[in-house]
């Protein structure tokens, strides 16, 4: 790191301005150690300081939320003295250069996050995002990544229940690798990253430490293109090591013996020590030559700024070294204490005698600038939104429209990503994946919770406020049709560079439609991520906000699958057809293009068409419930027939162009299946509730058919199946 | 009637089998930790569950054999007491000699988690009673490395022992090739030792035991042990 220039700073990132703030801070000049630690610290990737003023509008709080965001992971109650942690975080730029590896480290960093909280991880998701599949590129992306997130979630026994794959164009060499995990845990077992009391002992626990991923903050806060040479930054995940360490966390907790714990993420045990001396309003003195290390010859620096995986900072209470000693040495780990805390604020480093750093803790942390990025609209939306959809021609054979939508990897069963994860370690997964959401039993009590992650980013590309929007409802639907209460969310925002006035008002406007639909639908948002700079040589991903969000099942036994069940059954459209074509995947398909405006969203009519699902599930009435989306109608009756692997017979009366019927993504519709003994008290209700029912079909036979006054769609069921499980496996295995 | 499950690092199986035995068979069951030099209280039934026994990144289940408690398995097992290995479990105790051959990767190398059939061969064992014989059975599998290999002379022989305990079949029974999900010898699941102690399985029994995870086929491999335990009408051989 020799350094000729006259502003050191500004190749480690940081302005005159930041540079002129640390002087103030430090009251002298910033040495070379301190210099880089403040690099990391305010980095975009650790501080947040261009989203830190937006996402202060997010609604935080409700009766349910028990550690809002701040935290290692967002977390809720479920009742009976139990509650669920949970995160989504991005592992981005890691998995785009070494995808098996960056996407295993993105798995076992959030399962950090959520013992860390003092809870058992129970389930893992992810959220991806490849470029097409036709590019062998995104092909060896993809099989990787599945792969890594197998191979570490697999190795340490959590079962991965669910998630979400999308497929497009601008995300080629910048793929989306999001990983979220949900923990249970007694309220009273609930720790938090804070390091208090003088004199209690700063213990780093786990693997030791190497040289693997210094300046992983500041490298996931650049432009891809530029960095291919920063390769050997990625850190290499070991599950095995970390079902030690989360055992032995997990172990120490029921001691009570813990003020407080962190793991070591992006900045190394530089970001976990001041942050935690941060928080509890202390200092913390410690001596890096006490750090245990795999390598000859570190320097502080790079003892500060390792980001080796499989690492926690434990702050015990004073006297009890022996008893975390002991706990770690049963599980074949060390724990070494390194340092104590202080009263003076102060993050003091040493090396034996001699100081290395010292700064105050605060400073690394609540006073990094923060900054209000320009935002502005870019004047080129206004062509792609008001694109004429009106006078496009309509298709010629409207069952091979349905039958290459379902061939579209986007929309095409995503078996081959999740027969490769266990997603039934645990034995709790009463809703594998492949329906709305999964569903996990909470043994011990009558509950389960339901899970999920969403987000359609070509809608939030097309219109950010109305895009976020739909993710947060989407997800909600999605709980709703498994027979579970929304509850809260964590969200993984990822974007382009926000110093892009156009990049930032899509950021801007998307927390803004992600905000307001969490305060009608009563889900706060309990944390999440950041994730920016996600660009190849200046071309940006699609705008992506992805939604996880946790909902209760108050009674197991009455969850809810997406199939059809049998023969006879009437099937029951709950909302309103619409004629809109814009954004979506057919217009996409068969079109070319990716433009108007997304399908409208009222949220008041969303949460109604909600909680009459709900009640209808409770009530036993819906046999099926599912969520209609990419691919529309069409596609969502298909998979309820793929699923149950049984037919129906469907009859459409409305007056919409027939791609749009069939095909259009229209919000806040739910598909569900009856017997006919219901079907008046269900009548009942939706009229209650104020939402459009129709009576639209029956179940049974071994055909998808659709019937309109212009159109007749008609398959086999063992077409669409073929077509909807082979369209994955056919290109991978090429 | 009291079952010991045996807890490697890196088992992650472990609590599985212990809320089966418990809460499903309300049997007595305890958590047997690897560096035990002995058994703390006398055992009806040892269990080896699944997971990845310290990471497996040799082959699966090549260190774990190495591990203390191991002395007492086999001491166990040479008395005649039962031992069932499950997934990990099952290359355990091929590794530690309990059960003869050997595991390759899965066939197209991927690790796969999904439901499949298996054909019961012999219901005559102590693990497989309350099924009928040639009985076919939906049950859930996890693995990357579950291909059961061994060399002809002992398939020849598992075969005229009828070690074979499950076979991959379609839904109606039939065996063939392609119902094999990771290309394991003989469409082989499950194999008994000659003595008719030691089962190895590599499908998860203890993950479809009960009607809210829906399939509860997998609990009548637990009801077996304890009819046959208590004396009941088939014993192994």
């Amino acid at each position: 790191m020799a350094n000729n220039s006259e502003k050191p700073w500004v190749e480690l990132g940081l302005t005159d301005y930041e540079y002129n703030l640390i002087k103030d801070i430090l009251g002298r000049e910033p040495n070379f150690v301190e210099l880089n630690v403040f690099s990391a610290m305010w980095s975009e990737h650790c501080s947040y300081k261009s989203s830190k003023n937006v996402l202060k509008t997010f609604p935080t709080e409700g009766p349910q939320v028990l550690q809002g965001p701040g935290e290692n992971a967002g977390v809720v109650d479920i009742g009976d003295g139990l509650a669920i942690a949970f995160k989504v975080e991005s592992h981005n730029s890691p998995s785009a250069v070494e995808p098996y590896q960056g996407a295993a480290t993105g798995v076992g960093g959030i399962i950090r996050d959520i013992f860390t909280m003092g809870a058992r991880p129970i389930a893992l998701l992810n959220s991806l995002r490849f470029g097409a599949l036709n590019s062998p590129k995104s092909r060896w992306l993809f099989e990787e990544v599945v792969s890594g997130i197998a191979g570490y979630g697999n190795s340490i026994g959590v079962p991965t229940v669910g998630g979400e794959v999308y497929f497009h164009p601008s995300y080629e060499n910048n793929p989306l690798v999001n990983a979220m995990c949900v923990g249970l845990l007694k309220h009273e077992d609930l720790a938090k990253g804070v390091a208090s009391g003088v004199g209690n002992p700063v213990m780093i626990v786990g693997a030791k430490t190497g040289r693997d991923g210094i300046h992983g903050a500041s490298f996931s806060s650049e432009d891809l293109g530029a960095t291919e040479e920063k390769r050997p930054t990625v850190q290499a995940g070991d599950p095995f090591m970390e079902k030690l360490l989360m055992e032995a966390c997990l172990e120490l907790i029921k001691t009570g013996n813990v003020v407080g714990m962190q793991d070591m993420g992006a900045a190394g045990l530089t970001s976990s020590s001041c942050e935690m001396a941060s928080r509890g309003n202390s200092g913390i003195e410690m001596d890096v030559a006490l750090v245990p290390r795999r390598e000859e010859g570190m320097t502080p620096y790079e003892i500060l700024l390792s980001e080796s995986q499989e690492r926690m900072l434990v702050v015990p209470q004073k006297g009890m070294e022996e008893e975390v000693k002991k706990i770690f040495n049963k599980w074949g780990l060390e724990a070494v204490v390194i340092g104590r805390v202080t009263d003076d604020g102060i993050w003091r480093v040493k090396e034996g005698d001699q100081i290395v750093a010292e700064i105050p803790a605060k400073g690394l942390t609540d006073m990094c600038p923060v900054y209000d990025p320009e935002a502005q609209r870019n004047l080129v939306m206004d062509k792609i939104q008001n694109c004429d959809l009106i006078d496009l021609a309509e298709p010629k054979d409207y069952n091979q429209v349905l039958l290459d939508l379902l061939g579209r990897p986007t929309i095409a069963s995503k078996e081959w990503v999740y027969e490769q994860y266990d997603y039934l370690g645990g034995i709790n997964t009463v809703i594998p994946p492949g329906s709305s959401a999964a569903v996990i039993r909470i043994k011990g009590t009558n509950k389960g919770v339901a899970l999920t992650v969403d987000c359609n980013s070509r809608y939030v590309y097309l219109d950010p406020y109305q895009g976020a929007m739909i993710a947060v409802s989407e997800a909600a639907r999605n709980l709703v049709c498994s027979g579970a209460k929304p509850l809260a969310i964590t969200n993984c925002l990822n974007f382009g560079n926000p110093e892009k006035p156009e990049i930032f008002w899509h950021f801007k406007e998307a927390v803004r439609g992600m905000g307001d639909a969490c305060r009608e639908l009563n889900t706060p948002v309990t944390g999440g991520n950041v994730s920016m700079f996600n660009e190849t040589r200046g071309e940006a991903v699609l705008p992506t906000p992805v939604v996880g969000m946790v909902g209760l099942v108050e009674d197991i036994s009455k969850v809810c699958t997406n199939s059809f069940k049998n023969e006879g059954d009437l099937v029951i459209l709950l909302g309103e057809n619409t004629d809109e074509l814009g954004g979506s995947e057919y217009l996409a398909m068969f079109h070319g293009l990716e433009a108007g405006r997304p399908p409208h969203l009222d949220l008041a009519k969303e949460k109604a068409l909600q909680q009459l699902t709900l009640e209808l599930i409770a009530k036993n009435y819906a046999k099926s419930a599912q969520d209609i989306s990419e691919g529309g109608l069409s596609v969502a009756l298909a998979e309820c027939c793929i699923k149950g692997n049984i037919g129906v017979d469907i009859n459409l009366e409305d007056k919409i162009r027939p791609s749009a019927l069939l095909f259009g993504e229209g919000q806040s519709r739910i598909i569900i299946s009856a017997t006919k003994e219901n079907l008046d008290r269900i009548k009942e209700l939706a009229f209650e509730y104020h939402v459009p029912f129709s009576l639209i079909g029956k179940v049974g036979g071994n055909q998808l058919t659709i019937n309109g006054s212009e159109f007749t769609v008609s398959l086999p069921i063992f077409d669409i199946i073929d077509r909807y499980k082979g369209a994955i496996p056919c290109t991978m295995n090429n | 009637m009291r079952f010991g499950v045996v807890v490697f690092p890196g088992t992650s199986g472990e609590a599985d089998c212990y809320h089966v035995l418990k809460e499903v068979m309300g049997s007595e069951v305890d958590y047997i930790w690897h560096q035990s030099i002995k058994f703390e209280k006398e055992y009806d039934c040892i269990i080896l569950p699944g997971g990845f026994s310290h990471g497996d990144y040799l082959r699966a289940g090549s260190i774990a054999h190495f591990a203390p408690i191991m002395e007492q398995v086999k001491k166990f097992a040479q008395n005649g007491g039962l031992v069932l290995g499950i997934g990990n479990g099952f290359q355990i105790l091929t590794e530690a000699g309990l059960l003869p051959g050997a595991f390759l990767r899965n066939k197209d190398l991927k690790f796969i988690c999904k439901e499949v059939y298996v054909r019961v061969e012999n219901n005559e064992t102590p693990f497989t009673n309350n099924y009928e014989q040639g009985q076919v059975i939906n049950i859930p599998i996890a693995h990357g490395e579950g291909s059961y290999f061994c060399d002809e002379e002992t398939l020849e022989e598992l075969r005229a022992n009828n070690q074979i305990v499950l076979r991959y079949s379609s839904s109606t029974g039939e065996i063939k090739e392609n119902y094999n999900p990771n290309g394991s010898i003989d469409n082989i699941a499950s194999i008994i030792n000659k003595e008719g102690n030691v089962l190895g399985m590599m499908p998860h029994p203890e993950r479809c035991a009960e009607k809210i995870l829906g399939n509860d086929l997998g609990k009548y491999f637990f009801t077996s042990i304890v009819k046959w335990l208590d004396g009941g009408a088939n014993h192994g051989k």
